[in-house]
């Protein structure tokens, strides 16, 4: 018996009506989440099946319902909130940081947040420069913060339930390319600890997540038809980040290629980075190679966006430039 | 009505101990803050003291308390012990907050107390959140979030009256208007200065409360906590108070005359309680010296039980980043994708 075909939108989707349904504490909060069926239709009929109560239509106003949300879960409930877009998470980020992710610590272990935040990240949809940037390397800066990065449809289906079982915050980006990616899923549990190995080889590691994993494997199929074999890791998890997939696959490689959507300065491609020098600096056989996002606001002109963006050529020429060296 | 008068004597006795127990304990924290025993920002209740007293008297024991960072007088009246609060100014182990929160960030959850905010406005949205969870399960509690008049310059104070009145959510929101955020004078902030009259606004019961009298806050407090149970929604009360010190210990207080403040001085809350407790025979000065005395036995073993608590061991810094209980089945059990039929 095989797996219907389904999307990454309607994995989520049941992913949310299977944690209402086994959780009463389990509600969904947000923008335009109920009679609207939210922004990307990632929660379309919920309303109906579950009403108002547990499928919640806010009003613009992020600070208040995510920090409430924060609020609900000290009282013993198990928020899902959504946020649009990363970008308009900015007018929640005093409550996602200052309370979410600092009530346990500076409370001496007292509170504890069992809170999941989902929001979209990312570009490529002629959306322009505030519903595009890939902000989640700055929540990934943060101690506190479980931040998760589906990439696949089995993991827009399964991580959402371990999620909901964390003691802690977790934010969930999804790329908004991806909702109407389709396939097959596995059935069966993920975890949210580990970073995944998408694709075997032995001359290179390409890391990617989100959104730039199905460009990293796109790379790596075309580097394979040069004779160049790719390791392709979907981190999955952006903090705590899995070191020991990383070390382990650049220590087979001796080469990496790094591609992260969010800008090159200060960001997750940077940490990322310095961890394979800190811990596998003798095993690099040529310098890391990043491909992010240029530094610019994302523009709207469908081929500057896309010049913007990090490639499927801009991957195998970093690729190409790490194994020559 | 014997009974009445005595019950109604005993109340005011109960409003009068708990004021003075922060006057008392705040006049301490002075003193070690000066002898370098509290360190760090440290915001005093002094002249407000009516504010808490009256609102808390108003409140079950189940009920929650969301604060700012002047809450030394809220976490004392809620019955976070003396010593707990003490231990945590001093940074030891056996602070509330295990010494990693300060003055600024009391927290002790079995009292349901849940700070000590030191974002301006930052307590708001907690505070309809905790009632949005006692809504959604059937609990007859309120909750009650105490702010400053600076906090109605932010954002997440509309974002929240508006919440909670669309919800209506059992939150009482008690703002202690004390003329000043921070050194800013209120009519140099805002440019409509009637706070209640902002409030109702959003569709929320606001009344204005003489914050310098204890007895009308706590009238007010206990007709909004009724309705509030009663299923009326969120209320406000704007309760018009002054801090007679500085903002903080760092604050040289230029912004603000000392005529202003002896003219304030002259409303002091627990002088006026026990002016008409003396007026109505509820209290003699014999009553007074023995309440004196058991409040500063009180505060003495605080200091005491701060004094010679430990601190946290530095191997300890990185515990509660995240919850010690973990994943609640290693992470392993995600949801199961259903086969098709």
């Amino acid at each position: 018996m095989s797996a219907a075909t389904t999307t990454y939108r309607e994995a989520m989707r049941e992913a949310i009506r299977e944690a209402l349904r086994r959780d009463d504490r389990v509600f969904l909060m947000g923008e335009d989440v109920g009679a609207y069926g939210g922004c990307f239709a990632v929660s379309l009929g919920l309303l109906e099946e579950f009403g108002p109560e547990r499928i919640r239509d806010t009003p613009l106003s992020e600070a208040a319902f995510v920090g409430a949300s924060i609020g609900a879960a000290l009282g013993g409930m198990r928020p899902i909130v959504e946020i649009m877009t990363v970008n308009f998470s900015l007018l929640a980020l005093d409550q996602i940081l200052n309370n979410a992710a600092t009530l346990l610590h500076m409370s001496g272990g007292q509170l504890n947040v069992p809170l999941v935040i989902r929001m979209t990240t990312g570009a490529g949809r002629q959306l322009a420069a505030q519903h595009s940037h890939s902000l989640e390397g700055w929540y990934a800066h943060i101690p506190g913060l479980r931040i998760l990065a589906p990439a696949t449809i089995e993991d827009a289906r399964n991580m959402l339930w371990p999620a909901l079982e964390d003691p802690d915050p977790v934010l969930i980006f999804e790329h908004g390319s991806l909702y109407g990616m389709s396939g097959q899923p596995r059935p069966g549990p993920v975890d949210i600890t580990s970073a995944a190995l998408r694709r075997s080889g032995k001359d290179i590691t390409l890391i990617a997540y989100g959104g730039t994993t199905g460009k990293a494997l796109a790379a790596a199929d075309a580097l394979s038809a040069e004779g160049i074999e790719a390791d392709v890791i979907d981190l999955r998890v952006l903090r705590p980040l899995d070191d020991a997939t990383i070390v382990e696959s650049v220590g087979n490689t001796h080469r990496a290629v790094i591609v992260d959507e969010g800008w090159r300065s200060g960001s997750l491609s940077a940490e990322i980075g310095t961890r394979i020098v800190e811990q596998a600096f003798y095993q690099l056989d040529a310098p890391i190679q990043r491909v992010c996002t240029a530094e610019v606001p994302v523009p709207y002109a469908r081929h500057l966006e896309e010049a913007a963006l990090p490639q499927v050529p801009s991957i195998v020429a970093a690729a190409r430039e790490a194994v020559a060296s | 009505m014997a009974g009445k008068k005595s019950a109604r004597a005993e109340s005011h006795r109960d409003l009068l101990r708990q004021m003075l127990r922060v006057r008392r304990f705040e006049e301490r924290c002075v003193e070690l803050y000066s002898g370098e025993k509290i360190r760090g920002f440290m915001h005093l209740y002094i002249g407000e003291e009516a504010v808490a007293a009256g609102v808390c008297h108003a409140l079950a024991t189940d009920d929650v308390v969301v604060s700012t960072y002047r809450e030394h007088g809220h976490a004392l009246i809620r019955g976070v012990p003396a010593s707990t609060i003490m231990a945590e100014m001093y940074g030891k182990v056996t602070g509330c907050s295990r010494g990693r929160g300060g003055s600024m960030h009391i927290f002790d959850v079995a009292r349901r107390f849940y700070g000590g905010n030191a974002i301006v406005g930052g307590g708001l949205p907690l505070a309809i959140g905790l009632a949005l969870a006692d809504k959604l399960r059937d609990r007859n509690r309120l909750t009650v979030c105490f702010f400053g008049d600076g906090a109605m310059a932010e954002g997440e104070f509309h974002e929240c009256l508006n919440l909670a009145a669309l919800w209506r959510l059992p939150v009482l929101f008690a703002c202690e208007n004390n003329l000043y955020a921070m050194g800013t004078a209120l009519a140099k902030s805002h440019a409509q200065t009637d706070l209640a009259l902002r409030a109702a606004g959003y569709g929320v019961a606001a009344w204005q409360v003489d914050g310098m009298n204890v007895l009308a806050v706590a009238d007010a407090a206990t007709r909004a906590a009724e309705a509030i149970r009663a299923g009326a929604g969120p209320y406000f009360v704007e309760l018009r108070t002054y801090r007679f010190r500085a903002h903080s210990m760092y604050d040289p207080d230029r912004y603000r005359s000392k005529e202003e403040i002896e003219q304030w001085k002259k409303r002091d809350p627990i002088d006026a309680l026990v002016a008409s407790m003396k007026a109505e025979r509820e209290i003699t000065n014999d009553d007074l010296a023995v309440l004196e005395k058991e409040i500063s036995a009180e505060i003495d073993q605080a200091v005491a039980f701060a004094e010679q608590a430990p601190v946290e061991p530095v191997e300890d810094l990185s515990r509660f980043v995240y919850s010690e209980t973990p994943l609640a089945s290693g992470g392993a059990r995600g949801g199961t994708v259903e086969a098709a039929s």
